[in-house]
């Protein structure tokens, strides 16, 4: 009795009952692992089409074209630098429509043109005072207000008071169309000039130069510092206590917080030694500390990669240690060296937070020039706009971060581009 | 002489004295006498040199520059008016920044009488005779350093070894820096967050419900009398982390799996690279992108729903720090899953099951304790991640483990306190150190383990 059940159930067959399932399963779990992927590179180009569709419209700018009458009245010659040229703006809008009277509309109408344009208004005179006396037709940058309008980022419709654009001016800029004096063009001013409160005059070059001053500093220490600590404990330091602590110690600060290094710096350089707040050469100090775990990890394993032969052949033939080392090993380490290098200056161009710590995110006009300059630094500088509530700083944010990728994907790409070029398998 | 153009001598001297020790190694060998009678190839003579010339008036050159200031202010202090002197600490210390600034030609606060102008001048000049002073000391010290050594220099002096000595220990000074680093971390956050507890009690800081850092100024000033207890914001910090991680282990072991496991050497060769680009993103990035276009759809999203969410919702943060870290997790699973022989594979095939039950019930058991280092490693990530919860978290300490409400974080109370004014002698700014103080050895215990998990692992299959 017990043999004939037996026959009907044999283990194939209970494998078979449950196969269906187990291929089931299978699939699922396959399914679950390539959403997973899905899932992380969606974002990414997510990110990354939210980014440029927000920024790419801040490399145009709304200009007005005035006709300005570099009238003699309002200019002398003893006080060009101060004369009245926001007047020279005005009177060109009021002449432009001659219908405008009461005060609040003038107010209205001088709001359509940027408060920058009287600076580049005196800018022309200075570099030209022949112009007084003359008429010409200059395009001036529109307001921010105008800008986001032309570009669409702020509605024509809804209750007038809610807006910020008014009825009048809504008219004014389209009569300003109709006439063709109203255009977009390339945004130069974004990539030539500080930071500024106005949207439309604001650029970037300010933290490009701060970031770059930054950088310098921080290759200029990490690289030899960080190459020179490599090759002590790949290839002088006896193993002990001491250099056991050392190692420890270095994978460790790769995983501090970048913000503890920011403290670290606060207390240790600003007030400690006493060095300048917001100055590049701080900023340097403290990616050095926090890169430099960073560099020393991607040189000791280019160091490990460099055959034994090649050591025991320069030993050989009757080089020291030292000659072996600066002659023989240093050389053929010093691609991976130098990719380690570039990723690591890439994640401290990135770095935000411990900036934040010693100063570098104060609203600075001027661009820097030097080491002890106050300056921002390009993610700072994305981190004050993003902050800012004007609707032209969302696009310039974006714009901003535009930059910085194409910055850090540059650097990317030359530090892939090494390793390919130089790498060798032994 | 500028520092700078001292410092450019300096150098200039050190190349020259490079060239003299180089020359007086052949004049020594003689037009006669072969170079190869030299103990050290000539250029290990002319390096000898330059460093001997150049590491000397270094060192003296940076301690004078660190001390230039407390000297020139301590001998300005003693040559002041007897009433000026014995001003209390804190008005002196003001008066002596209006005479810095006078120098230096800022802004200056107050008004400016005669004694300050005089004053000035008189820092001007003792800064111009420090200054010439060092110029003159540094420069006769490399002179006659590199005499000395030029003197020095026979057929039989071992000028290589004294080099590559030399070099030794400017290697060793380099490698201590790790070390200095910390200590500078744990000195100088430990001393300010001392300083911090004196005022405020270490339990209170550590189990009290209530955070409002905000002091008031005066005594009768109503409104704000501070609390320091942390619990809300480590309960913030923890939250988001907790979202974080939610996101990111399922996603990143997900996908180490698939690309380790299953996907061919073409889409991994793809795929990989793609997914790290994640964790190169700048954090400032993640935080605008969290801000702007994360925080107001999932609000949108609870506003349909009937859900009240807040506009600074912890969710909205967490997702985007999970996000963020999911190459840390995936890229690190992705080392251990492959760190697993081949052979725990085969015997799991041959004995008929399939390759996700492989994956389940062999390679994640074996590969498990680096899977967990790995996640610590992303748990500390997460908790000393600042700009995404600057820009998308909130300021206002709720103690709420709602993902909808507004929390705070460590990071997020670190910067609003330090950024702007700081007064160091007020527990506001102190606290920032005192927090900063906490993440640091919260992240260091959690480093340590992960790192020793890790380390452990690695050893296994080795």
């Amino acid at each position: 009795m017990n043999n004939t059940q037996k026959k009907t159930r044999r283990t194939i067959d209970i494998v078979n009952q449950s196969l269906a399932r187990r291929y089931r399963a299978e699939r699922r779990f396959r399914l679950y692992g390539i959403s997973a992927i899905v899932v992380s590179l969606a974002f990414l180009a997510f990110l990354f089409v939210a980014i440029a569709a927000n920024g790419a419209s801040a490399f145009w700018q709304t200009y007005v074209k005035l006709d300005i009458h570099f009238s003699p009245d309002t200019l002398r010659q003893a006080s060009l630098a101060t004369a009245d040229y926001q007047g020279l703006v005005k009177k060109s809008l009021r002449n432009m429509f001659p219908e405008v009277k009461n005060r609040r509309d003038k107010r209205q109408l001088y709001g359509l043109a940027s408060p920058g344009a009287s600076f580049q208004l005196r800018k022309i005179v200075l570099d030209n005072p022949q112009i007084i006396g003359q008429k010409r037709s200059i395009w001036v940058p529109a307001d921010d207000d105008v800008d986001m309008l032309i570009k669409g980022h702020i509605k024509r419709e809804g209750p007038e008071e809610s807006r910020r654009l008014k009825d009048k001016q809504l008219a004014w800029i389209d009569q300003l169309i109709a006439e063709e004096k109203l255009e977009k063009r390339f945004n130069k001013t974004f990539f030539t000039v500080g930071d500024s409160r106005e949207p439309e005059l604001a650029g970037v070059w300010g933290a490009v130069m701060g970031s770059f001053f930054t950088l310098i500093v921080t290759l200029l220490l990490s690289f030899p510092v960080g190459v020179a600590a490599a090759v002590y404990l790949e290839e002088f330091a006896p193993k002990n206590r001491w250099t056991d602590l050392i190692e420890i110690n270095i994978n460790n600060l790769a995983a501090v917080p970048s913000i503890v290094f920011g403290l670290l710096g606060l207390a240790v350089f600003l007030n400690f030694f006493g060095l300048p707040r917001s100055a590049p050469i701080v900023g340097g100090l403290v990616l050095t500390l926090m890169t430099l775990p960073t560099i020393i990890i991607a040189s000791r394993s280019a160091l490990k990669s460099v055959p034994p032969s090649i050591r025991e052949a320069a030993l050989g033939v009757g080089a020291s240690k030292m000659q072996m080392v600066v002659h023989h090993v240093l050389p053929l380490a010093l691609p991976g060296m130098l990719t380690g290098t570039i990723i690591g200056m890439a994640r401290a161009l990135g770095e935000t937070a411990p900036l934040l710590m010693i100063g570098m995110v104060a609203f600075i006009v001027d661009v820097p020039a030097g080491l002890t300059d106050p300056s921002t630094a390009l993610p700072v500088q994305v981190y004050l706009w993003a902050d800012s509530p004007e609707r032209g700083f969302v696009e310039r944010t974006s714009a901003a971060i535009m930059v910085l990728l194409a910055f850090l994907i540059t650097m990317n790409a030359t530090a892939v581009f090494l390793r390919k070029r130089f790498e060798r398998r032994w | 002489m500028s520092p700078t153009t001292l410092m450019l001598v300096l150098l200039g001297l050190s190349t020259v004295g490079y060239y003299i020790g180089r020359r007086q190694a052949f004049a020594v060998a003689g037009p006669t006498r072969k170079v190869q009678e030299l103990h050290s190839r000539p250029t290990y003579y002319g390096a000898l040199t330059a460093l001997w010339c150049g590491i000397p008036a270094l060192l003296l050159y940076s301690f004078w520059l660190a001390g230039e200031d407390t000297v020139i202010i301590q001998l300005l202090v003693a040559q002041l008016p007897e009433n000026i002197r014995t001003l209390p600490d804190v008005e002196l210390k003001l008066l002596l920044n209006n005479i810095r600034n006078l120098v230096s030609g800022n802004i200056v606060s107050g008004e400016i009488d005669a004694t300050q102008r005089a004053a000035a001048d008189h820092y001007r000049s003792l800064k111009a005779t420090s200054q010439a002073a060092l110029a003159v000391v540094t420069i006769s010290t490399t002179i006659l350093a590199t005499l000395l050594v030029r003197s020095r220099i026979k057929a039989t002096l071992r000028a290589r070894n004294h080099v590559e000595e030399i070099i030794k220990y400017v290697l060793i000074a380099c490698s201590t820096i790790a070390i200095f680093t910390t200590i500078g971390i744990v000195l100088s956050v430990l001393y300010e967050a001392i300083r911090f507890f004196q005022v405020i009690p270490v339990t209170e800081f550590l189990f009290g419900l209530e955070w409002s850092p905000q002091m008031a100024i005066r005594s009768d000033q109503v409104g704000s009398s501070g609390a320091f207890g942390a619990v809300p914001v480590f309960l913030g910090t923890l939250l988001i982390s907790a979202i974080a991680m939610v996101v990111a282990v399922p996603i990143g072991l997900m996908s180490a799996i698939y690309l380790s496991e299953y996907a061919s050497l073409r889409f991994r060769s793809y795929a990989k690279p793609l997914i790290e680009i994640l964790a190169g993103i700048p954090t400032v990035v993640y935080g605008f992108f969290a801000a702007l276009t994360v925080a107001p759809f999932i609000r949108e999203t609870g506003t349909v729903l009937g859900l009240d969410v807040s506009s600074e919702s912890a969710l909205a943060a967490g997702l985007v720090m999970g996000i963020m870290i999911i190459p840390f997790v995936s890229s690190l699973s992705d080392d251990f899953i492959n760190a697993v022989p081949q052979s725990l594979r085969d015997g799991a095939y041959s004995l008929g099951a399939t390759q996700s039950e492989t994956t389940k019930q062999v390679i994640l058991p074996a590969a498990l304790p680096g899977i967990i280092g790995g996640v610590l490693l992303a748990v500390s990530r997460a908790i000393g991640e600042t700009m995404i919860v600057v820009m998308a978290a909130g300021l206002s300490a709720n103690l709420t483990i709602n993902p909808l409400k507004t929390v705070t974080t460590v990071t997020v109370q670190i910067v609003t306190l330090l950024v702007g004014d700081q007064e160091f002698d007020s527990p506001k700014t102190l606290a920032a150190f005192a927090l900063g103080l906490l993440l640091f050895f919260v992240t260091l215990i959690l480093n340590v383990i992960a790192l020793y998990v890790v380390r452990k692992y690695r050893e296994q299959y080795e």
